[in-house]
């Protein structure tokens, strides 16, 4: 059967497997310069971690999720599993941590594909560009202001408009189902329930734990806890017996809302206390950016004080991702006019090698004649051509 | 600053019918009604809310993808699909059935060989058994799934059962209850974040409705 593939189906794709062609992958090129240089200008540095690893230390500290989500390939050298990456933050993680181990706070950046094992929502990839940036020694409210206006500034660059910042904090529902003494399971399932806000499972599910009133109407309150900063207020009411933890994460989401507020007063800053799907190994503040026409998230980032301690140093660590394709392609950006290619004939002449170098060491496009080609210079795409006229070379509009 | 019209997505039938009460009470009005118009997207009496007429089993997919912001689906569509993305938070309370298997009059779950079962809820049944311990072979059918049993194709069947009245009719009985199902109102995640502002007080006012359906009922 294998090598009856048909003609016609030879050429096909893996599902979720793209390839970018002129002129979307120049735009995609562009668009990553101008992000690594906005990470440089911040002080943040590029690493570029290794494709493929073993999977015990790819998967180290780290959810469930991202294990399925994960590609394995046996060593041929020494049977061991290795992993294709489906997310680069861990791998930076164990760069930190292990490699580098400064005493500084230490910024890193990074730009690389990952492969998945399903589509992210229906008709997604399997392998986005991902892009994104880590800050690593530093505990506080500080650095995640700091990430998350990086995060912003990141869509600001792709000219990205009315963009919505959903914060949330993984420590109050910890704390809460803590208290209430849910074990492993009934938390599992109750997270489950919150994560699609699904309030008549909820109501079903806290009836028969049979928790104390007041507990109860914590769970109840939880998918309702989303909307505008006047939530926080209603939260610390309703959380005001819960224990120092949930109050004190309330108090810092206030404080990273109302700097973003005052720093990027075009950004909609918007608070879910229930929203934590999707966040594999985050331990503080998670955020998530959305935009209009968009039924997912475009960006999105967290605290995840843990991963570092599985490689020998637990070091404060946060940081944002996001998808460079994805943002090609909501990007408000036009291509920059350039100028057109210039098409130099194929002659044996010093002159008009040194106008064809002085031309493009100044970032023109030159394309040569091959001796023999039929085809028109305005099918190369050229706008220009280079003419000998009393012996000296110039460039002149191509007559159409 | 954002764009503030609504897109519900809702399928023909007996969700379209008991939700159009609920709808109405909320101060949505359909202008058409998709059993006489072809048109697959209805116009209502507010201009920011449109209704999208489509398959029960396509909802969840619209809504996931922000193709629709809201949608009404079954319960037993939404375990189908996972749910991924999607927020259910108002159970409507009508469409009410049960998910169950089902199979011959006397016969039971205790078969010597491994079971088969004949569904079209592939992913919800082969959750109930596993979570059970027990070993299955799935059979998916597209309907008259009453038959399987009856022609020696499978043991038994997981269907949504109303009255039972088909059940009967075919010499099965219902063995087990999987799920209680009711209609949901689902909500792309999103849109309940971006649309806040008309999105919340469309499901409060629904959930009004929907309490005051239920005591008169």
């Amino acid at each position: 059967m294998g090598d009856r593939v048909k003609e016609s189906t030879r050429w096909l794709l893996p599902e979720g497997i793209e390839e970018s062609l002129p002129p979307e992958a120049a735009r995609i090129e562009t668009l990553r310069r101008t992000l690594l240089d906005l990470y440089r200008s911040w002080g943040y540095e590029l690493v570029i971690p290794p494709l493929i690893e073993y999977l015990d230390s790819l998967l180290i500290g780290v959810g469930n999720e991202l294990d399925l989500q994960t590609f394995k390939i046996t060593d041929q050298l020494n049977g061991r599993l290795m992993g294709v990456r489906a997310d680069i933050t861990p791998q930076v993680a164990r760069i930190d941590a292990h490699r580098l181990k400064r005493e500084a706070p230490t910024r890193l950046c990074y730009l690389a594909r990952v492969l998945r094992t399903r589509p992210q929502g229906p008709g997604g990839t399997r392998s986005p560009l991902q892009v994104g940036a880590e800050l690593y020694g530093h505990s506080g409210v500080d650095s995640d202001i700091e990430v998350i206006r990086l995060m912003l500034a990141t869509l600001e660059s792709c000219d990205i408009k009315n963009v919505h910042l959903d914060l949330g904090h993984q420590a109050i529902f910890q704390q809460l189902s803590a208290i209430s003494g849910l074990i492993t399971e009934g938390e599992n399932a109750l997270f489950d329930m919150l994560q699609r806000k699904a309030i008549p499972e909820i109501e079903q599910f806290i009836d028969k734990l049979g928790l104390p009133e007041e507990q109860s109407r914590w769970f109840l309150a939880l998918p309702e806890l989303n909307g505008d900063v006047d939530i926080l207020e209603q939260a610390r009411a309703m959380f005001a017996n819960a224990g120092e933890a949930v109050l004190q994460a309330i108090d810092y989401l206030a404080t990273v809302g109302e700097s973003i507020r005052s720093c990027c007063p075009a950004v909609e800053v918007r608070f879910d206390l229930a929203e934590l799907r999707g966040y594999e190994y985050h331990t503080g503040i998670v955020y998530a950016a959305y935009v209009p026409g968009r039924g997912a998230e475009i960006a999105r980032g967290g605290r995840y004080d843990g991963i570092g301690a599985a490689f020998g140093r637990a070091s404060p660590a946060t940081g944002f991702s996001t998808d460079l394709e994805s943002l090609v392609r909501l990007s408000g950006k036009t291509a920059e006019v350039q100028p057109p290619a210039i098409f130099a004939p194929a002659r044996n002449d010093p002159a008009l090698e040194e106008i064809i170098s002085r031309l493009r060491s100044q970032g023109r496009i030159v394309i040569r004649e091959l001796h023999g080609q039929s085809a028109d210079p305005r099918r190369l795409g050229c706008g220009e051509i280079l003419s000998c006229i009393q012996g000296r070379w110039i460039v002149e509009k191509l007559e159409s | 600053m954002s764009d503030q019209t609504l897109t519900i997505a809702l399928s023909k039938g007996r969700i379209f019918e008991d939700t159009v009460p609920l709808l109405e009470a909320a101060g949505i009005e359909p202008l058409e009604d998709p059993e006489s118009s072809r048109k697959l997207i209805l116009e209502t009496s507010l201009p920011n809310i449109r209704l999208l007429i489509i398959r029960a089993t396509d909802v969840p997919t619209y809504v996931q993808h922000g193709a629709a912001d809201m949608g009404v689906a079954g319960k037993d569509v939404l375990m189908e699909h996972g749910g991924e993305g999607i927020y259910e938070p108002l159970d409507l309370a009508i469409a009410r059935c049960r998910l169950m298997v089902a199979g011959p009059k006397g016969g039971r779950l205790e078969s010597r060989h491994r079971l088969r079962v004949a569904t079209k809820f592939v992913e919800s049944a082969r959750a109930y058994f596993s979570r059970h311990g027990r070993q299955v072979e799935i059979i998916k059918l597209y309907g008259s799934m009453e038959l399987a049993p009856l022609v020696g194709l499978a043991d038994c069947i997981v269907d949504l059962v109303d009255t039972g009245g088909t059940l009967r009719a075919n010499g099965l009985e219902p063995w087990e209850t999987i799920a209680e199902i009711s209609s949901r109102l689902i909500v792309n995640k999103a849109s309940m974040k971006m649309k806040a502002e008309v999105v919340k007080p469309l499901i409060a006012r629904l959930k009004a409705a929907v309490d005051k359906h239920s005591t008169v009922a």
